[in-house]
Parts: C-alpha cells; structure tokens; sequence
C-alpha cells in the first residue's frame, strides 16, 4: 500500500474516528431507553425507562440544575469575555491577563473544581485568611456554599475553566475580524470603546465563535466532574445521576439511565435551539440599539467591571492551585490557621509512588491518542492542501458534532453496547473513546496555521524536484514544528482531563490520574486530592511548556522561525 | 457407554470442575504464582490504599502474586459488573477477582450465584480465626457459608472533638438532645453511602424497645410500624444538622475534615482506630477521642468475596489467606497504619505472633476491646436497603 492511495483514505479514517463511537453511542442508548437490553434478559420496545424516569421525585431539580448551571455559566463566561475583550484588547492589561488566562486553559477541570472548593468552602482559604481577624469567626460558618442547592458554586467552578477557553478563541477570531480599525472608526465618531467594539466587531466575532460557545453550552450542562466536586446531592444534576443508575448493582437501573440520557440530550438540543432564539432576539435588540446611536457612557464602569470579573476568575483557578500545593506539603492544619503548622514530606512519600502510576497509564493514553490525532489531522490536512479540496462551514460543524453530543448521552450506551457485544473494557477502547473528544481540538488547533502556511514554499521546493511526499516532510512540517507542537500539547491536555470517558470505557481498570483525583473526591482527604491535583495539572501544563521552548531550541539559529 | 460419559459430561457443572480445589494448599499456591488479581476495593481512603499495596508488595514477594487494586467508589460497581458479565455469558476470564464486601452486596451476590465457594474454611489461616466469638460466620444475618473470609472486624464509634464537646452521648435520645441544643455541629455521611445507612440503623436500634424485630427479613407488614420512630426522629433531627440537611458528607471519611477545621463536633466512624491514625496522619486534631452508646453500637465484619468468573481464583485466594495472616492482621491493627479490629482469636496464635499485637499502641483515640462493650448484631440486609431507599426519597431529593 503506497502513501498515496493511504492519503485519499485518511478524511474518511478520520470521520470514523469522531462520529464512528459517538453514533455506535447513542445507538447504545436508544435500546436500553426502550427496554431493550439482552444482557439483563429485557426485551423492548417498553415505555417504563421513561416512566420510572419522570416518576423519579428528583427528576425536575435535577433538570434544573443541569439547565441552569449550563446556561449560567455561559452566559457569564461569554460576557466575560466579549466584555474585556471589548474593553481592553490591545492594551497592557489586557495582554497580562491573556498571559494569565493562557496557561489555565490546560488546568484541568477537575483540577479547578478542586482548588476553588480549597478556596470558596467555610473552612476554605479565603475564610482562613480573613478569620478571625476580619470575620470574627473562630470556626466555620454554618454556609452551604460548596455544593449549594442551586449549583452556583458547581457554575463558578465551569466559568473559571470557560472564560480561558472563550478568550483564546476570541483571540483567534479576533485577527480576521479588522478589529482595531472598526473600533478605531467607532471611537473616531465618537463610541465609547466598549460600545463601539459591540457595534462593529462583536458581531463578525460572534459568528466565527458560535462553534466553540454551542460547544461550552454543552459541555457545560452534561459536566460530570466538576458536579460531583463542587454540585449539590440532594439530588445531584442529571448527568450525575445518570452516571449513578449506570453503577447500580441492578442492570435495570441502566433502562432508567438510558431514559435519562437521551433526556438530556433533549434538554441540551431544546438548550442550543433557545440560544439560537436568543441570538437572533440579540441581533435584533442589538439592530436597534445600534440605530439608535447610544455612544455608551457607562462604558469605563463596565470595561472595569469586566476586567475584575476576568482576573478574579483567573487568580481563582491561580490560588486554588496554591492552596492545593499547600495542601499536598501540609502537616495538621485548623481552622482559622492561614497557613499548616508545619510543612511535610510526608504526604508526597504516602501518595507520590501512586500517582506515578497513575502519571504513566495517563501518560500512555495521552500521548497515543494526542499522536494519532495529530498524524489523522495532518493527514486531513495535506489531503485537503493536494487535492484542493475546499472545506464548507458545514465540514466545521461536523467537527464540532462530538463536542455538542452530551457526554452522558453516548459513552453510557457505547458501554451497554460493548457489554452485549462481549467486548472487553480496557484501555484500547478508553483510547478509542478519548480521539472522539481529542481529534476535533487537535485539527482546529492545527488547521489555520497549517492552511496559512506559505504555498509558495512548496513551490520553490518542487521546482528543487521535490515530490510532494518529501516536501511534507523536509519542508512543511518542519516550519510548523511549533503549531505542530501546540495542536499536541492541546491534544494531550484533553486527553488528560478526560474522566468520564476513561470511567465508563473503561470499566474501572484504567486509572489515569483524573479518575484517581475525582475517585478521592468522596473520601475528602485534601492532602492527597492537593498531591494528586497538582501531578494532573503538570502532567497538563509540561507539554505546553516543552511545546514552547523545543522550537526555540531547535530553530535558535533560525531567526525567521523563531515566531513561525 | 460413551454416550453417557458425554452426557454426564454436559450435565456437570462445568466451570466448578474446572475450579481449583481449596483444600489443596500446594496446588493453590503453584497455580497463584504469575496471577494478577484484580481486588476490587472501595479507593476513597487513603490509609486503605496504602495498606492495600503494602498486601501487594507482600504477596508478590512471598507468592509472585500480583495485586492491583481498583479502586471503586461504591461497591455496587464491582456487583454490577459480575452480574453484567454473567448476564452476557461470560462465565470465565471475568474482569473482577476479588472484592472488599459484605452485608447487602454479599446477599445479592451469594443469592445470584455469583461467587466462587466455599472456600474460606479451607485457608490455612482460617485455624487463627475467632469465629467462636466474632461474627464472622454470619454476615449481616446471612450465613457466610465459607463464600468470602473475614479480614477486618469494625464497630460503630462516636468521634467527637474534646476541645468543642467534652462529653460523650449515652444514645441516640442524648445525641438528639445536643444536637438541637448545638444545631449545625453533627452530619452523617449521605445514604446510601455504607457509614450514612449504618447510622441510621443505629438510630432505630438505640431507639427501639425491642430491636430483635430486625433480625428477620423486613416485611411489607411490619415494615412501617418499626420504621416510624426513625423517620420521626430523623424529621426532629435533620434542621439540627449541619448545613441544615440540606448537604451531606460523601461519605464516613469526608467527615474527618470537617472535624478538623471544626466545622462538625461530633461524627461516626465504623471504625474504631480510625480518629487514632487520622490523628496520625495530621487529618484530625489531637483533641478527638471517641465513645460507644450505653446499650453498645453495631459491629460486623469485612470480608473478602471471590466472583463465580474469576480468572485468578487461586492467586485470590493466596491474598485472601494473607489477609488472615498474624502479619497482615497486625499491621490493619496498627493504629499508625490502618487501626482496623482484627478477626484472629489471640489464644490460637503462636507466642511471636501474639507478641506482634501486644506490641501495638492503640493510640490515644481508640477504646479498649473492653470499653467498646456490646457488640450489636447488623439487622437482616433487607432492612438496610428499604431503610436507605426511603432516606433518599424523603430527605435526598428536593430539599
């Protein structure tokens, strides 16, 4: 088999990768919904998943809490975003809270989940810090704010992750937006800097973001992790509980959760259809606040508020990894003590020895995955650079399609799929799971600099009798050996992160670091949740760190690299 | 002739012939070495981890046994997944070896055929155990039968911190007294976790005259009327609790940090040496010391179980044995270790091994085998899992 018949093939290996388990999924699901599941001897088409389902007491809060965390959280991040960026792009600030924010984006979510619980909780740090001095309190108060009834503590948690990702996607979207001069014509007739950015960029932004805010949306209503850290119990979100019927003892309870998955990917399809209404009554609101001239006079209060808003959910997610690293090193520590009584080894020895095991299965994982992400985009890519093959905005969307399925709605039924196929669970298919959520930020990470390499390059090469084989490799992938590098370290942070994939897929016997973490949640000890949350955030950040400073290594002497 | 050897064959069960045979010691050993076991384990206490991969450790030295642990947030996981199997046929090569279990997940497991048995009896190490006077025959009234063997023996104790609540509590009447008296500083682990349901059947035999009711399977009869004063003690309770009941702990160990950052005074733990080595591992302060209720608190003991699908039955076993050992024992006893109560009766050891225990320091927060006083027997499982069910109708959802 020559390289050339293999390359016309890599497009379609590649949609099989990505929609291949998300459909075998939710085909997965929709049998069990219907009482259909052989391995526990019941045969459908039935209606009672879905009548235990809706005669279960906790069904409506739960439902709440996944409809109101998700879009909550959303909105807040979006505005965040849009507003500091509104506000402040292209001053000093705003570059140090993009330096800021950058790094966080790796943090994994479970991570921050855990140091933000560390920070906000009674007994937390900003408690200790304050007490008793300024609060009088020589013990905890009696607050429900970790784990509250309402999921605001669970929506904090998903806003300080999706403000770093919105803000790198703005970033992105912003170059090809003409921003600084709309706003500079703006502000010449005399807009306010946040208005005039509103007026004239944030449309053309907003259209080149709807992928990835759809995709937060999403994410953010069917989280599982983040819930089970920092979400309410009585009752839990409905993803949660989804993932509770899964683990019953009885295997009918997976009718139940079936039923329950493919209402929430009702409730998250009904979700993105009402953003959808709510973007157009946006559009139309915003037609006639544009019309109507308003020059925005608040603008410098609500840029102001934005970038505190921004940089509060920044130092959150920086503090709470603080205090997890304080956590990891600390001996007996009280309340209202600021700081341990003592500092120790001792935790690091106890749990050390098993997070490098853990640190090596997820390594394993991470970097299979994150490579064959990376040789299927590239080779997407260089096929699509060949044959000249142009990509539609609906090609986009279809990357985006596994991001939009709710987690809990398609990994339980490929689950059910693979038990009544016999298959065994393990690593190979929690690998197989982790390209599904891996593949699609590899490519858009990778897809614009490798489309905007410059052509004529390989031109001069063929003209040097180059085939096009060895311009690939000589020439191409050696320019972008930094984007290259970027797309992997991206691939591999996701792949780190991934905890319902690897709990599910893979039934239990692979522990990556992320399942380790979440796994202690319910046991409550900081000290090894702080050892364990930190090793899973380096095992994140490294390789972004190492995708940064290789090609300043490799291409020192090559100046007009440094920044390709 | 040939006909009926091959129906006889057919009619045999398979899998159990091809089993190992228990008694055989030598045989176990020889076909353990190599095995990988995979125990299946509750992972959320760090301390049981640790002891879980010092067993490891030991095992593979002395048997070239492998053990790895995983770790499960509930045990229902690791049943879900033997009768999963067992429902998609398959009948060897099954992905779980062994499991930490007992009470309800033992009964549905030993009534579904699921396990592998008996074997317990037949270890070398089951003629040190004190089944004359512990509960190691019976597993929450249902009889073992030798299909899971003891390794750990576990009470209900009360953990309270002295510098905030110097008293103990003499019953559930007194605890409810304090806890209105002192509203917010008691919680108990979320039903149906293991500890939070455990507490709850405290209540209702702290509080009911005759709590021998409970000993038989719970009827749809008299189910309600001996319930009643729990529910009614539970609504005069849960607006004392901490957070007001609307927010539980996850689960028994969650509750040590609350105690340390002085958020709760008073908590249970099913076990009796756990403030003592949380203490030991800076999780508590050096305040905390525990009590047991005038008429004595719930006991019963951990086992393991082996699945009927088991690709390691052996080297199962092999851990199993070693679990029973005067060595392991001892190191679970240590309080600076695990602080679990040990299921080997000390009159049938060898005088080196006994010296091990004798040598242990209980620490400072653990009562003696004489202060912990009455044991009480674990109601029919039956109770458990209706009581927990209806906890979580009327206090788990839509508060």
């Amino acid at each position: 088999m020559s390289r050339r018949r293999l390359l016309p093939l890599l497009p379609a290996l590649t949609l099989l990768a990505l929609l291949g388990p998300v459909a075998a999924g939710l085909w997965g699901t929709v049998l069990p919904a219907f009482g259909h599941l052989p391995a526990a001897g019941l045969t459908g088409p039935s209606l009672d998943p879905f009548r235990d389902l809706f005669g279960w007491a906790g069904l409506p809060r739960a439902v709440m809490l996944s409809v109101g965390t998700g879009v909550l959280a959303t909105v807040i991040s979006l505005s965040i975003v849009m507003l500091v960026t509104a506000g402040w792009s292209g001053t000093r600030a705003f570059r140090a809270l993009e330096r800021l924010l950058s790094p966080l984006l790796a943090v994994p979510h479970a991570a921050a989940a855990f140091g933000l619980a560390f920070l906000i909780a009674p007994s937390g740090w900003l408690a200790r810090l304050a007490s008793p001095g300024l609060t009088g309190w020589d013990q905890p108060p009696d607050l429900l704010i970790v784990q509250d009834s309402w999921g605001l503590a669970m929506t904090a948690g998903l806003i300080v992750k999706e403000v770093p990702f919105l803000l790198l996607i703005t970033l992105a979207a912003l170059g090809q937006a003409d921003a600084q001069r709309s706003v500079r014509v703006a502000q010449a007739l005399g807009y306010g800097r946040v208005t005039g950015w509103l007026k004239t960029v944030f449309p053309r932004v907003y259209a080149q973001i709807r992928p990835p805010v759809y995709v937060v949306l999403a994410y953010a209503m069917s989280v599982v992790d983040v819930a089970v850290i920092l979400g309410p119990n009585t009752p839990p979100s409905l993803s949660v509980q989804i993932v509770k019927w899964m683990s019953h003892p009885d295997l009918s309870f997976r009718l139940e959760a079936a039923a329950g998955a493919l209402l929430q990917l009702g409730l998250v399809i009904g979700a993105l259809a009402v953003w959808r209404l709510g973007e157009m009554t946006v559009a139309a609101l915003g037609r006639r606040w544009i019309s109507s001239g308003a020059r925005g006079k608040a603008d410098p209060a609500v840029a102001g508020v934005a970038l505190l808003a921004g940089s509060v959910s920044a130092l959150a997610v920086f503090l709470g990894l603080v205090v997890m690293a304080i956590w990891s090193f600390a001996g007996f520590w009280g309340f209202p003590d600021a700081l341990p009584d003592e500092m120790t080894l001792r935790n690091w020895a106890r749990f050390g020895p098993g997070t490098l095991k853990a640190l090596g299965e997820t390594a394993l994982i991470a970097v299979t995955v994150a490579l064959v992400a990376l040789v299927l985009t590239i080779g997407c890519l260089e096929a699509e650079y060949r044959h000249n093959i142009r990509v539609s905005q609906r090609a986009v969307w279809l990357l985006y399609l596994p991001l939009l399925i709710p987690q809990t709605a398609f990994l339980p039924g490929l689950q059910t799929l693979m038990l009544n196929l016999g298959a065994d669970v393990g690593r190979v298919p929690v690998m197989l799971a982790h390209l599904v959520f891996v593949l699609p930020y590899v490519f858009l990470s990778l897809a614009d600099p490798f489309r905007a390499w410059d052509a004529r390059m390989g031109v001069i090469a063929a003209a040097l009798r180059a085939s096009p084989d060895r311009i690939l490799w000589r020439v191409r992938l050696p320019m972008l050996l930094r984007p290259i590098l970027t797309a992997l370290a991206v691939g591999l942070a996701v792949s780190v992160g991934q905890y319902l994939a690897t709990l599910l897929i893979g039934g239990g016997r692979v522990a990556t670091l992320t399942t380790e973490a979440v796994a202690l949640a319910s046991g409550a000890d900081r000290r090894a949740i702080g050892v364990y949350g930190l090793m899973q955030t380096g095992a994140a950040l490294v390789p972004f760190a190492l995708a940064l400073l290789i090609p300043a290594l490799v291409w020192r002497n090559r100046k007009g690299l440094r920044h390709a | 002739m040939k006909h009926l050897a091959v129906l006889a064959a057919l009619l045999a069960p398979l899998p159990a012939l091809a089993d190992i045979d228990p008694a055989d010691w030598d045989a176990v050993t020889a076909q353990a070495e190599g095995q990988t076991v995979y125990w299946n384990a509750w992972g959320g206490s760090t301390t049981t981890n640790d002891f879980i991969a010092w067993v490891g450790s030991r095992v593979a030295e002395d048997y070239g046994v492998t053990l790895e642990h995983v770790k499960l947030t509930d045990t229902a996981d690791a049943v879900t997944r033997v009768l999963s199997e067992k429902q998609a046929g398959q009948d060897d090569g099954g992905a779980i070896d062994m499991i930490w279990i007992n009470g309800a997940n033992f009964a549905a497991m030993k009534e579904a055929d699921l396990l592998f048995g008996p074997y317990a009896e037949q270890l070398p190490n089951w003629a040190l155990v004190d089944f004359e006077n512990k509960s190691v025959q019976t597993d929450f009234t249902v009889p073992v039968d030798g299909f899971e063997s003891p390794w750990a023996m576990a009470q209900v104790v009360f953990v309270h911190d002295t510098a905030r609540m110097p008293d103990r509590l003499g019953s559930m009447e007194a605890l409810l007294d304090w806890a209105q008296a002192n509203p917010g500083r008691f919680s108990y682990p979320q039903p149906p976790d293991f500890l939070g349901s455990t507490f709850l059947k405290q209540v209702l035999i702290d509080i009911l005259p005759d709590p021998s009711v409970l000993a038989d399977p719970a009827t749809d009869e008299n189910y309600d009327a001996v319930t009643e004063p729990l529910w009614a003690y539970l609504d005069a309770l849960t607006p004392h609790l901490w957070r007001e009941g609307r927010a539980y702990p996850a689960t028994g160990t969650a509750m040590f940090p609350l105690i340390a950052d002085g958020e709760i005074d008073l908590s249970i733990s099913f076990s009796p040496g756990a403030a003592s080595t949380a203490i030991a591992n800076n999780e508590l302060p050096d305040t905390v010391r525990t009590f047991v209720l005038d008429k004595g608190t719930i006991g019963n003991a951990s086992f393991v179980a082996i699945p009927y699908n088991s690709s390691a039955k052996a080297g199962a076993m092999v851990v199993a044995n070693f679990l029973m050992s005067p060595e392991a024992q001892a190191r679970a006893q240590d309080p600076a270790i695990l602080g679990y109560g040990t299921v080997l009766a000390m009159d049938k050891l060898a005088d080196d091994d006994r010296a091990l225990f004798d040598a242990l320091d209980l620490g400072i927060a653990t009562l003696t085998p004489a202060e912990l006083g009455t044991v009480q027997a674990e109601p029919h499982p039956s109770w458990m899992t209706r009581i927990s069910d209806d906890w979580v109708a009327r206090y788990g959802v839509a508060q």
